[in-house]
């Protein structure tokens, strides 16, 4: 037996949360078929005109990210309140700040991830140029882990609260308009002939701000929430 | 010789909402010492559990280890103890091995498949180590939960309801178990509705009124 160190400590988090998503696959392909119907439905419902599904295609594919994202929030926290590892993991003479942050990275690694992913099969339906895709699921990648560690603040939050889920993306989602804002800007500037390096830049920062803050602020959310 | 009380709580009351639990507790615990903490359902026998494990911040007083606030040891108080809670902190779909070997590393504690194969098949879980929690029995899971005891170097268990759906060799096994610790110098404050008797060890009560 010996100790483990915080690396060793992060990744076990991660290995054991993916474990777990394996083994109940439904709930990763929830986000993920939510997110193909909802960016599917919109050309159904706008029409075929190629130049004004192309206009807008960043915004529908960001917003309906965003969506999913909240899809799963309600769960990062949820399962292991329930059967008491939570407990466990606050009782650790190891940081929770650590295991926080390696739930957050297997949330993103089964939410986020899958939908920079897909992004491009998705963009096809919106008759989106190369370049447009490309800037798109650059920006999804900065963006989406964002949404995570923002999201996992507000599940920490409303943790064991009834309505939670509705609370979680009352709380989460005006604090995340400014990554859906780059997000989407990046895209719209790609389409119009312009440089998106300014809204990667902001993007990048949230991603760093939110990296340093929210796992800590999570953490000790969490802790409130268990008292 | 008694030795210097290690754990020691005074004027504690804790309170749940407006609802005062309990007040006015005093009470010191030593190396190989036995405490069981009992009232009626409501009294708040849980809740100063999770008051020592500090989880909960009392109303009043103070929960002192070795000689200082527990909040203010920050994680080393935490390596010291074990908590046992009323849920038992398993993953149904994850087998016993893993949820052994994943749970002492979420406390910190690598442990080797070696190790942990020998203490589920202390805990009488021999052939149903590699088998999915969700098909083991209420007894078998509580067998796993309580398998975390001893992967640890833990000097306090704290055990709430350590006996819930075990049947009667498992309870003796407990009472070894039990045993072992107090021998090796350890210390256990636990609560049960169920009769529990460690061969050799005077137990002392307290009693939530």
């Amino acid at each position: 037996m010996n100790r483990l160190s915080l690396i060793s400590l992060l990744w076990l988090v991660i290995r054991r949360d993916l474990l777990l998503a394996m083994r109940r696959r439904a709930d990763v392909l929830t986000t993920l078929i939510f997110f193909v119907m909802v960016v599917s439905l919109f050309p159904l419902g706008v029409g075929p005109e190629a130049e004004m599904l192309r206009k807008m295609a960043g915004g529908v594919l960001w917003v309906a990210a965003l969506l999913s994202s909240m899809l799963s929030l309600p769960r990062m926290f949820a399962a292991d309140h329930l059967d008491g590892t939570l407990e466990q993991m606050m009782l650790a003479p190891q940081s929770l700040t650590v295991m926080v942050l390696g739930k957050i990275t297997a949330h993103w690694m089964l939410s986020g991830l899958p939908l920079v992913l897909i992004a491009p099969v998705l963009g096809l339906q919106f008759d989106m140029p190369v370049a447009a895709i490309l800037t798109l699921m650059l920006a999804l990648l900065l963006g989406t882990p964002v949404l995570s560690m923002i999201g996992a603040v507000g599940a920490a939050l409303t943790l064991g609260l009834r309505g939670g889920g509705v609370l979680v993306s009352l709380l989460v989602l005006p604090l995340t308009i400014p990554v859906l804002i780059f997000g989407a800007g990046a895209v719209e500037a790609v389409n119009s002939g312009l440089d998106a390096v300014s809204n990667f830049a902001l993007l990048g920062a949230f991603l760093l701000f939110a990296l340093v803050f929210t796992p800590f602020v999570a953490a000790q959310a969490l802790r409130i929430s268990m008292e | 010789m008694q030795s210097e009380p290690i754990l020691e709580v005074s004027d504690l009351a804790c309170e749940r909402g407006e609802h005062r639990l309990f007040e006015g507790l005093n009470f010191a615990i030593s190396s190989g010492e036995l405490m069981r903490v009992q009232g009626e359902n409501g009294k708040g026998k849980t809740t100063l559990l999770r008051t020592l494990c500090g989880f909960v911040q009392p109303a009043q007083g103070s929960v002192r280890w070795q000689g200082r606030d527990i909040h203010e040891w920050d994680d080393q108080f935490h390596s010291q103890m074990c908590y046992l809670g009323h849920a038992n902190a398993i993953k149904d779909e994850l087998s016993a091995l893993e949820n052994l070997r994943i749970g002492a590393g979420l406390a910190g504690i690598g442990v080797s498949e070696s190790t942990a194969l020998e203490v589920l098949r202390r805990m009488g879980l021999r052939r149903k180590e590699h088998l999915p929690v969700r098909v083991l029995s209420q007894g078998q899971r509580r067998r796993v939960a309580l398998s975390r005891l001893l992967v640890g170097e833990a000097k306090l268990w704290i055990l709430d309801e350590p006996l819930t759906a075990l049947d009667v060799g498992a309870v003796t096994l407990m009472q070894e178990l039990i045993g072992e610790h107090l021998s090796d110098r350890g210390m256990v404050i636990f609560t049960t509705h169920q009769p529990l008797q460690v061969t050799g060890v005077e137990t002392r009560h307290l009693v939530l009124a």
